[in-house]
């Protein structure tokens, strides 16, 4: 039963067109935006197990609107399940990227804005500061107490060689309760398995699959600003962009010291609907 | 007295302005060296189907499914795209995009994958 539902979702998502063309990061910016009009919704998960804590499954879903050419809108919804613990919404996030520069350069930069409500969140979209294994260790009741209402900044710049794509991430928080500016990093490079296009429509080509690294990490904060207490992760990843505007994402990612969770497995799916505000317009186009 | 010269003067040079913008004036800035680049799949058969899978996911929803322009979008069966714009043009502008009128850069796609799209688009003044 489950083989023929498997087979029938795969030949269903065969007959579609395909559109997204999603760079294969979980917490790096790439400086490319959304397409004018398009919204993309994703959601990305994360399991993993702190050395002294339980197993947990961080969630967001996030909705991604192309506003202008040079100017994408993102709203997110966070949660999280821990094991032997509890199931609970941990809040949300709105950001905007603005892209100041208004042609291809080889290197670009994005300038990102973020405001953040949440609590106890496990979803690591980003590490900063000394973000460390144990926070994720606390049981939630505690965890949840402590809400974060945090401005986050972001300088993203990327560029576009031969086919790769290199992407790096600057970050700087601040908690907007009296706690000091924190600093992160985040890069990665990916390049799709075949640059040319297949003459003949297909689902597994080459193309339709990225490669690559990426890492991230904190960097302290303004008063022990460098790599100590710090956590830090890098992995492999890859993506499918699936026919029916879908893309499918996975990258296992391993902590590089004490301070970090030793195992990450983050896995994500993202679907783009072409020119949102255009269904509401009757014809679509 | 309020002199009108200036102003309709002013209007003038705005609505010349206006119709630059809006009619390829995209061209104008394209750099020579790109504007001479060559096509390294010119009019092959493979490029051209490659083309065609590659303008139907990326392009067909603004531009039409013939690429005969929606709304506002402009047709790419035009003569500033057929004729006027060399092959190396039609790259600058996928990588650059028009941001100001709403054209997203393409860059994210490799060069060979812009290359067969080009294939495809000049490919249209035949049919």
């Amino acid at each position: 039963m489950r083989l023929i539902a498997f087979l029938s979702i795969t030949f269903l998502v065969a007959a579609l067109p395909a559109a997204a063309q999603e760079r294969p990061y979980f917490v790096t910016y790439s400086h490319e935006m959304e397409e004018p009009g398009n919204l993309d919704i994703e959601i990305f998960n994360v399991v993993g197990k702190p050395p002294e804590g339980n197993r947990f499954l961080g969630s967001n879903i996030e909705f991604e609107y192309g506003v202008k050419t040079w100017w994408t809108s993102e709203f997110y919804l966070d949660g999280q399940s821990t094991a032997n613990d509890s199931t609970i919404f941990t809040g949300f996030r709105w950001e905007n990227r603005f892209r100041p520069l208004l042609r291809e350069h080889w290197i670009n930069p994005v300038l990102y804005v973020e405001f953040e409500n949440t609590g106890a969140d496990k979803a690591l979209r980003e590490v900063v500061g000394h973000d460390g294994a144990a926070d994720f260790a606390e049981p939630n009741g505690e965890a949840r107490r402590e809400k974060e209402h945090e401005m986050e900044l972001k300088l993203i710049l990327g560029s576009n060689y031969h086919g790769w794509n290199i992407s790096e991430n600057v970050i700087a928080t601040k908690n907007l309760s009296n706690e000091p500016w924190e600093f992160g990093y985040a890069w990665g490079i990916s390049r799709p398995l075949k640059l040319a296009a297949s003459a003949h429509k297909c689902v597994f080509c080459p193309e339709r699959f990225q490669a690559g690294l990426e890492m991230y990490g904190g960097l302290g904060d303004r008063y022990s600003f460098g790599l100590n207490q710090t956590s830090q992760y890098v992995g492999p990843t890859v993506n499918w962009s699936a026919p029916g505007n879908m893309t499918l994402s996975f990258s296992p990612q391993f902590g590089l010291n004490d301070y970090s969770i030793p195992r990450l497995y983050r896995f994500g799916i993202a679907y783009e609907i072409e020119q949102f505000l255009g269904i509401f317009q009757g014809k679509g186009n | 007295m309020v002199r009108p010269w200036p102003a309709l003067l002013l209007l003038m040079l705005s609505a010349a302005l206006l119709f630059a913008t809006s009619d390829g004036a995209w061209l104008a800035k394209v750099p020579p060296d790109d504007h001479k680049k060559t096509n390294p799949y010119q009019s092959q058969p493979d490029a051209i189907a490659a083309g065609r899978n590659i303008f139907e996911e990326h392009c067909s929803k603004c531009h039409g499914q013939n690429a005969e322009g929606v709304k506002k979008r402009p047709s790419l069966r035009s003569a500033r795209i057929q004729q006027q714009a060399t092959e190396g043009d039609l790259h600058w502008l996928l990588v650059n995009g028009s941001m100001k009128k709403g054209m997203p850069p393409w860059a994210k796609l490799p060069d060979p994958q812009l290359w067969q799209l080009i294939t495809y688009l000049k490919s249209l003044h035949e049919q």
